[in-house]
């Protein structure tokens, strides 16, 4: 297991350089003059520009720069944005709005998406069970930010229970995000229990346990639904680190002033410092709970392996 | 030896040879030539028949196939649907309520809506089908490369498919298209191009390598067919299926995610007639004028839905495991 | 049986029986599926009855119904599609089909228990055979965490697997087929249930295991007094360990009788086919006879006898009235000495035949 772990490690420092690369090269060599965009329409001197180009190494091949940047990384240096200020700062002032909102999304996803998941499984064929078949498309086919505006507008506007922007009053305002956030990965996990729980119904160890004279809901709540959760369990782990990058969108719609948000103002502003910093930080979340859910899956599962 | 309860044998998975008298031996050589011979065309041709029938069946497919059809038509032929001009604007209507002489009423430049949310339909479906049509390419390419190839080439392109797993696909195409000088329908297919190939890739990968140990294949290669008659005729029509299926459903994904983009201000951009620009520029109007936001938002969910629903049965069809 | 764990000082909350009675008794049963292509009749009206200590047997090829007739009996058939469409199925006298699900649950474990072909797949993976077996324990006695864990051990031990202790914490995959079988064995075995059921015990063991859990059946049964119901396509098995047979063909009995007179002397031709193809050391040297055919679909079982497109005794043309065999169903009716039925029109023309060794 310890091998295992270190193994995995290795392997994820590639996949980190690659990906905080391809977007360095993305946001640094593409077409696109970061210091105009940030003189907007005033001239600048050729002298001030030529002076922030040093500032901020733009005249270095892209290798260097990307060298540069690494360094500075590894000394916790995330560079400052053309204000001056340290993307640490942003980064740290921002992300825990971004962890309250995936945190209430997860759990959301778990929730409500288990529950609908386990009572359809368990019948299948039933009312409840085609209500979430239908459900579940509906929301899978209906786009985050339209199912964003719907939300404000029915539950904010209209009914007034819950507040539609900022994040001023506290848990309660990341209520409606995080609904919104979760929906997609909510109906995932729905269909994904209700599927795993009707393969497991049909496998033999069931009929066993049946055979055993235990009461029904020991066969199903305890024998089937152990095995049915894993594949679920790892899923929803997993889907912590792409719930954080993809918090984007929610995060713009409820103007919410997490990573997500900063994500979009930096590329609107051509601000490659803050762009880079936070989107690799997405990635290295995303990396981590994988690793993470890849230790699970062996505790959850005693047949895994892994030497 | 298993004895299972006749219900597997009623699904059409287990008998296959009932009524005929013909001593054991025999059949399960015949079957065996059958199978050396090309024994995914056989399976094929029923499997297709069969997801043929429980297709026409599934009152989700149809419901799906008929919305398709109707958004297709939108889009290749926007006139059959409304006369109006959707650029002949009167500001004096700005924003005015739904109404009998129109329908959806009208935007904030005062431009008949109705008029505009069917002709938004073009470039959504334009962007689905370009986008996937370059996932499949991609993916195609890239996963057989690995699939068929393994060793040093495999790994490597699973870390580079890691990497992109990495970055989502509306984070990775919102990037890419800040830095791009144009954006146009070409531009945002390219951005979802280059961030969502990897899951088609995948699936080409791992068809690839199933069907590669299959004990068919390995023989037409002990009997010395040449590689690249194994790939076509062995390999592509097992895959056909799963891909199909997958890239019914993403579709719908990538229509969703145009609009995202476009409805963030970095995909399509203005005279661009499209339902995520639309809802972008109504965004602040959710007060007063909500059905700006409500109607291509309708139609927009309702093109994605279609897909997803035709996706869905697909699936079941021609898996039936999975039902 | 275990004397020494105090979990076992409690019975089993059952009745005593009356002297005499069977320990099961199964009157008529017929199963079908209904499925959407049709429905399958699966079993077609059996009958049979196992006594305390006895071992019956039955024998039939995949498909002739005999596990989906005791997965009814059990009542843990999947349902739907299965449907238990008549008879009764009698445990020491009192009737489970009519009883509630409550009641029948509390005869599984206690009364009746089951080990099934696939010791792997029909334990559950994630959890440690000691968990599993001690569960009998804690579900059906309340017994607790610690001493349902000892009365595992303890009945690991019983089931001849080495290092008890040790192996009680492992999980299925950890064992070998043939251990793992035992303990599924020891899972059924630990509320000492009146009959147990198995359900092709040994068709997915080695040939040199099989015998040994054949064996260590038997001794366990010797010991506890058990009935044992045992499905099988074994005709050795049958031979070795039973002591009545019943042969199921297309969801029908089409012989019963003991062991040694049905093996010995078929009454029904697919008894005699069953009997030729299997290699025999007397027969060294000669051609084995395979039944020809396979069996049939049982949504489509052919009509009057439904073996008779396979038969090589079939009469066609000019049977006598009511004995044809395409046209007539045959009825299990007795046959040579008592206790002996099949279910053959021409039943006494077979015996005979093979008694003066001519064909028919």
């Amino acid at each position: 297991m310890g091998r295992y772990i270190a193994r995995r490690l290795l392997l994820t420092i590639p996949v980190l350089i690659g990906a905080s690369f391809l977007i360095f090269a993305m946001v640094y060599a593409l077409p696109g003059d970061p210091i105009r965009a940030l003189a907007g329409d005033r001239p600048l001197s050729e002298a001030v520009q030529a002076q922030l180009r040093a500032e901020y190494n733009l005249d270095d091949p892209l290798w260097l720069q990307y060298l540069k940047y690494v360094g500075g990384l590894l000394q916790g240096d995330f560079g400052t944005d053309f204000s001056g200020r340290a993307v640490l700062d942003t980064i740290e002032q921002r992300l825990p709005v971004t962890a309250r909102l995936a945190l209430a999304a997860v759990i959301f996803e778990a929730l409500i998406g288990l529950t609908a998941g386990i009572l359809a499984g368990i019948r299948r064929g039933s009312f409840f069970d085609n209500l979430v078949l239908v459900t579940t498309t509906l929301i899978v086919s209906v786009p985050v930010f339209v199912l964003g505006f719907v939300a404000q507008y029915v539950f904010g506007l209209r009914l007034g229970l819950f507040p539609t922007s900022g994040i001023g009053e506290g848990w309660y305002s990341y209520v409606l995000p995080g609904l919104v956030l979760a929906s997609l990965s909510l109906a995932y996990v729905a269909r994904l229990t209700r599927t795993s729980l009707a393969e497991n119904l049909r496998q033999d160890y069931v009929r066993t346990a049946r055979a055993k004279g235990l009461k029904p809901a020991v066969v199903i709540g305890k024998h089937t639904l152990r095995n049915s959760l894993i594949p679920v369990v790892t899923f929803i782990g997993a889907d912590i680190g792409a719930l954080m990058g993809g918090a984007i969108v929610t995060e713009t719609i409820f103007n919410i002033p997490g990573l997500g948000r900063a994500v979009y103002d930096s590329v609107l502003r051509q601000e490659g410092a803050v762009v880079v910093g936070i989107v690799t930080l997405f990635v290295f979340f995303y990396i981590f709970f994988n690793l993470v859910v890849d230790i699970l899956y062996a505790l959850l599962d005693p047949r895994i392996r892994y030497d | 030896m298993t004895e299972r309860p006749p219900t597997d044998r009623a699904t059409g998975l287990a008998t296959p040879e009932h009524g005929t008298d013909q001593p054991r031996t025999e059949r399960a050589e015949a079957t065996l030539e059958a199978e050396v011979a090309g024994s995914p065309a056989i399976e094929e041709a029923s499997l297709w028949s069969d997801a043929w029938r429980s297709l026409r069946r599934n009152p989700f497919f149809l419901v799906g196939a008929l919305l398709l059809a109707v958004f297709l038509v939108m889009a290749a032929f926007p006139q059959l649907f409304t006369s109006v001009d959707p650029r002949s604007c009167d500001l004096a209507r700005s924003a005015e309520g739904p109404s009998g002489s129109a329908w959806f009423g009208y935007d904030v430049q005062g431009c008949d809506y109705y008029a505009n949310v069917v002709h938004g339909a073009r470039v959504s479906v334009t962007i689905g089908f370009l986008a996937m049509l370059g996932t499949l390419a991609l993916g195609i390419v890239i996963g057989s490369l690995a699939g068929y190839h393994g060793g040093w080439i495999d790994s490597v392109l699973a870390r580079v498919t890691d990497i992109f797993y990495g970055l989502p696909l509306i984070l990775g195409a919102f990037i890419l298209l800040s830095v791009l000088p144009e954006r146009g329908v070409l531009e945002v297919a390219l951005a979802l191009v280059v961030f969502g190939w990897m899951t088609s890739m995948r699936l080409v990968r791992s068809t690839v390598v199933s069907v590669k140990e299959a004990d068919y294949v390995q023989a037409a290669r002990a009997l010395g067919a040449p590689t690249r008659r194994i790939l076509v005729r062995h390999i592509l029509p097992n895959a056909i299926a799963p891909v199909l299926v997958y890239s019914t459903i993403y579709i719908g994904t990538l229509i969703a995610a145009e609009a995202t983009l476009t409805f963030l201000g970095i995909g399509l951009q203005l005279p661009e007639i499209s339902w995520g620009l639309q809802i972008n520029s109504a965004q602040t109007r959710l007060r007063d004028a909500a059905h700006l936001i409500f109607f291509p938002s309708i139609f927009l969910s309702l093109t994605v839905l279609s897909f997803i629903l035709i996706g869905d049965a697909l699936r079941d069809a021609l898996d039936p495991k999975l039902r | 049986m275990i004397t020494t764990s105090s979990a076992m000082s409690h019975p089993a909350p059952l009745p005593a029986p009356l002297p005499g009675t069977p320990v099961l008794e199964v009157e008529d049963l017929s199963v079908e599926f209904r499925t959407p292509k049709g429905v399958v009749r699966a079993v077609n009206g059996i009958s049979y009855e196992v006594h305390p200590g006895e071992t019956v047997a039955i024998l039939g090829e995949s498909g002739s119904g005999k596990s989906v007739s005791v997965q009814a009996v059990m009542g843990i058939l999947d349902s739907p599609p299965g449907f238990v469409t008549g008879g009764r199925v009698l445990f020491e006298g009192r009737d489970l089909l009519g009883a509630s699900a409550e009641e029948q649950r509390a005869v599984r474990g206690p009364g009746m228990s089951m080990i099934f072909q696939d010791a792997l797949s029909s334990l559950n993976p994630v959890f440690t055979v000691g968990h599993q077996i001690a569960e009998m324990f804690r579900a059906h006695l309340g017994t607790s965490r610690k001493e349902a864990k000892e009365a595992a051990i303890e009945l690991l031990d019983r089931v001849r697997i080495p290092a008890a202790r040790e192996r009680v914490n492992a999980y299925p995959h950890q064992f070998s087929g043939g251990m793992r079988q035992r303990v599924m064995i020891a899972m059924a075995l630990a509320l000492n249930p009146r009959v147990l059921i198995a359900d092709e015990p040994t068709t997915a063991l080695d040939v040199t295991v099989q015998a040994q859990i054949m064996e260590l059946l038997k001794d366990l049964q010797r010991d506890t007094g058990m009935g044992l119901l045992l499905i099988t396509h074994d005709l050795g098995v049958v031979n070795e360990v039973a002591d009545r047979v019943l042969v199921m063909y297309a969801g029908n009995v089409v012989e019963t009788g003991t062991v040694d007179e049905v093996f010995s002397d078929p009454s029904h031709p697919y008894t005699e086919g069953l009997m030729a193809s299997v290699p025999a050391v007397e027969d060294k040297g000669k051609r084995l006879q395979p039944i020809v055919g396979t069996p049939p679909d049982l949504s489509r079982i052919p009509s009057g006898c439904p073996f008779h497109p396979r038969c090589p005794r079939r009469v066609l043309e000019g049977a006598p009235p009511g004995r044809n065999c395409r046209d007539d169903v045959p009825l299990l009716l007795p046959v040579g000495s008592i206790g002996r039925a099949s279910a053959c029109h021409y039943r006494e023309e077979v015996l005979r035949a093979r008694r003066t060794g001519t064909p028919a």
